[in-house]
């Protein structure tokens, strides 16, 4: 029963809050009957009170509620204006509401009071015909009079308080305050030992950090204290709806702002009730398709990016986009020059507009064209960004992203320079040190792209002071090195530090406007010492270190390419050094064989380095100069007159159609015959995939990309 | 009948400026910043003002003058801007000054464009001249770059 009192409670205390809303909306809407807005949000308040108790269990009051919202949403959508007697009735309705709530508080039931006449008025002024005005009076005292009995005692809904979030922001600045002050006397204390201040100095300290915790405290709560609630609301909807489903959720300690949670409790709400009662299909559409009777709903909730990333995943059947297209024509949401011009992502979105519903009848649990609109409404209203994704059959994922803000977040504090950053936690993976030679022989060059290897796994690593672009430390030789292992989004990465420090849970800052643009940094916050130090964004350092390209995120979208090389069998390779790339393997099928040529006979020929070889003339191509740098700066181009310092340049010749080209590699290692295995770490273009081969990282050279640059019509004819 | 303004004066370089005295919200000492690395370079730093964080630009650096002598720190002239409040470094403070509208005239035509865009007036005092700075020009930073 705890579960269910909590939940009437919040119920009763919200309802109140908005009753009292409500009062103030209809004074406003009788100024301007009219406004649609005013007539949607009372809409909405009332359909809320009804949904809510409609699974609570409180039938006469739902019943009243739903009379009110017949009114109220033919009044919004225009096929009713507003009268005196609507206007009436319909404070009535609130009357009885709170009359009800009231009663609920005291007895847990809703049984008193009859309010047949009340509902009667109101579905009769909710008939188009404006004839029924006489009827109102009688219906409207009863109601009234109910309502005068009410508010004697002081109940739930009154012990609790709400607190502006904008007085705790404030004490939060002033506690920050208290505890640099704190750290002044404490310092005072110990230089001047004797001072006469006793044990007082302790006292402030232990006080201070007691009083910091508490207001930290009242702006964080569990995501799980919103989703509490969920699985008693599935229950009763699966009951409802005949329909079996299981409900998985994952990351309920996730930690929000106060403010936050408020503002996502009813769109979650929302969500969960449109998934249930649309999203998952009836036990026997469910076998029909092939599916599992049970219908899953997932709830995940995580922090990435300094962000709050909620998703709610159902498996049903999905959303089709040529439905929505229809809906939205046919209630002339979208004009159809604009519907032919939307792709499918567009069309999902437009679910999101108000008076929009695509389910086929109105339930008593969703499908008034209530709730998406709400639901985004309330996301953006906390510059939240909300998503829809669908695969008809397959089901519907909603992702909502919620920024940090104000968020107190544990961090790792490391150095660079001097100056101190934090990096939230929740990207952090793992700390390694390599000391000694160990810098120098486990850190590779892949194509200038500094690589570690990380028990078999390819890691990037990303030099912060680099990045930051406050020194080129790639440059510098290091004694050790620092690497903190961090993820973002599916990627994972190193970040070399000077210095890692301690963790602390620190407070997330909005950085101003101006550098807002900055990337890089997600926030700033107030250290301990009363420094300023800024809060690392992990994924915008992701994107400035250029690790993932565009085209590398479009491919991951399109599902990884299909790699040609055939995996399962043994294959001969070639392993080169080329340009900056310390280990590369050539695929020898591909090859015919691999020369020692003498540099000082290299010609040019146009654009064309050429040799004569074999009594024919040989276009060479230098493997490391062609490859595009992924590193941004590309260090010193190499020169094609490379050939010319020396005696012996090492080429692979490919030969098509009698004719040959010559790849001119800087070193010839081995030639080994093995199963590759491709680690897609860094890929780029002439590039196939990455590899370990012999406990190196290797790329796997793209043949065919190469022949790309072979003079124009080259191999198209036999020679004669 | 001319109004009478009042202007927070400092002075930067040996040049004698104003902003307008209800755009300045406070005026403090030299505060220890926090660098803010791939930022605009007029942009200093941060500093912790009682518990919020203010970004410091450097008014030398954004009316083209070159830096302050080593050992000399600059005051911070702490403003109301559209997305909180923003500190500018200038190198001293001085008094708040009521000016007569009448005394406003029009920045001299050879200041160069972009200084002369952030001026919004020259006042002629009896023994030197009071530049009036256009905030909203100063932190328009994305001109400036360009």
């Amino acid at each position: 029963m705890d579960g269910m009192d909590e939940i009437i409670k919040e119920f009763l205390i919200e309802s109140t809050e908005n009753l009292d809303k409500l009062d103030r909306d209809f004074v406003a809407l009788e100024k301007n009957p009219k406004d649609k807005e005013l007539l949607s949000s009372i809409f909405r308040v009332v359909h809320t009170i009804k949904g809510t108790c409609g699974f609570l269990g409180f039938q006469k009051l739902e019943s009243v509620a739903h009379a009110g919202e017949n009114i109220l949403g033919k009044l919004r959508d225009g096929q009713l204006a507003m009268n005196e007697s609507r206007t009436n009735a319909l404070l009535a309705l609130v009357d009885a509401l709170r009359k009800m709530l009231v009663e609920i508080e005291k007895t847990g039931k809703d049984e008193k009071g009859n309010y047949d006449r009340l509902i009667s008025t109101l579905t009769l002024l909710s008939e188009v015909n404006d004839s029924v005005k006489t009827t109102v009076v009688p219906a409207l005292e009863e109601a009234s009079e109910t309502a005068n009995r009410t508010g004697e005692s002081a109940g739930v809904s009154e012990t609790a308080i709400r607190v502006d979030v904008s007085l705790l922001d404030r004490l939060m600045n002033l506690v920050g305050e208290l505890v640099l002050a704190r750290n002044q006397i404490l310092q005072f204390s110990t230089a001047q030992e004797g001072a006469g201040l006793g044990s007082a100095p302790q006292r402030l300290s232990w006080i201070t950090s007691e009083l910091q915790e508490g207001i930290m405290k009242t702006r964080m709560q569990p995501i799980g204290n919103v989703w509490g609630k969920f699985p008693r609301v599935v229950r009763d909807l699966e009951a409802a709806c005949g329909k079996k489903i299981r409900l998985e959720m994952e990351g309920k300690e996730t930690e929000l702002d106060k403010t936050v949670i408020e503002a996502i409790k009813d769109p979650l709400t929302h969500i969960v009730r449109n998934s249930v009662d649309h999203g998952i299909e009836s036990p026997e559409k469910r076998r029909e398709a092939g599916k599992n009777e049970e219908g899953l709903l997932s709830l995940k909730a995580y922090h990435e990016g300094g962000q709050v990333h909620i998703e709610i995943t159902d498996d049903g059947g999905g959303i089709s986009p040529e439905k929505i297209r229809d809906k939205a024509l046919s209630k002339g949401l979208i004009s159809p020059e604009v519907a032919r011009q939307m792709s499918e992502r567009d069309l999902l979105n437009l679910i999101f507009l108000p008076g929009f519903s695509t389910a086929e009848k109105v339930t008593h649990i969703s499908g008034r064209g209530v709730g998406m609109d709400v639901v985004k409404f309330n996301i953006e209203s906390i510059n939240g960004v909300i998503d829809i994704q669908s695969k008809p059959g397959l089901g519907t994922t909603l992702k909502i992203k919620i920024p940090l803000t104000l968020a107190i977040i544990p961090a790792l504090m490391v150095s660079s320079q001097n100056n101190r950053y934090a990096i939230p936690q929740i990207n952090l993976l793992e700390l390694v040190r390599l000391e000694g030679v160990k810098v120098q022989t486990e850190i590779q060059l892949v194509h200038g792209a500094p690589i570690y290897q990380l028990r078999g796994h390819l890691l990037p690593l990303i030099f912060l002071n680099q990045e930051l672009e406050v020194s080129n430390s790639l440059d510098t030789v290091h004694n050790s090195l620092n690497i903190v292992v961090l993820k973002a989004g599916d990627h994972q990465f190193g970040l070399v530090v000077d210095e890692v420090n301690d963790t602390q849970e620190i407070v997330v800052k909005p950085l101003h406007q101006i550098l807002r643009h900055v990337d890089a940094f997600a926030g700033a916050t107030i250290l301990g010492d009363g420094s300023v130090a800024l809060i690392l964004n992990v994924m915008g350092l992701v994107k400035k270190a250029h690790l993932i390209s565009a085209n590398l995120e479009q491919a991951k979208i399109e599902k990884a390419p299909v790699i040609e090389i055939d995996t399962r069998d043994k294959q001969m390779l070639l392993l080169v050094k080329a340009g900056y790339t310390d280990h590369m393997a050539v695929p020898m099928k591909q090859l015919e064989r691999i020369e020692k040529l003498d540099g000082s006979l290299v010609e040019k020929a146009g654009d064309h380095d050429v040799i004569q070889y074999r009594g024919k003339i040989m276009p060479l191509i230098h493997i490391g100069s062609v490859l595009p740098e992924r590193r941004k700066k590309p260090r010193q181009i190499v020169e094609p007159s490379v050939y010319e310092n020396k005696a012996l340049i090492y080429a692979a010749v490919y030969t098509k159609n009698g004719r040959s080209i010559g790849f001119v590699v800087d070193r010839v290692y081995d030639v080994v015959e093995v199963i590759v295995e491709i680690k897609d770490v860094i890929r780029r273009e002439g590039v196939l995939g990455t590899t370990v081969i012999q406990g190196n990282v290797t790329e796997i050279l793209d043949v065919d990309w190469i022949l790309k640059l072979a003079p124009p019509g080259f191999f198209d004819s036999a020679v004669a | 009948m001319s109004q009478e303004q009042k202007f927070c004066t400092f002075i930067v370089d040996q040049y004698f400026f104003g902003i307008e005295i209800s755009r300045v919200q406070e005026v403090i000492r030299y505060q220890e910043m926090t660098d803010v690395p791939l930022a605009h370079p007029v942009i200093r730093g941060l500093i912790n003002l009682r518990g919020q964080i203010v970004t410091t630009l450097d008014l030398r650096r954004r009316l083209g003058f070159p830096p302050l002598k080593a050992g000399r720190f600059p005051m911070n002239v702490v403003i109301r801007a559209e997305d909180g409040p923003l500190s500018l470094l200038v190198d001293e403070i001085s008094d708040v000054m009521d000016v007569s509208e009448d005394w406003f005239e029009n920045p001299p035509e050879n200041l160069n464009g972009e200084t002369r865009a952030m001026i919004h007036h020259v006042c002629k005092l009896k023994d030197r001249l009071l530049l009036i700075l256009d905030v909203e020009q100063l932190l328009n930073l994305e001109v400036a770059k360009t």
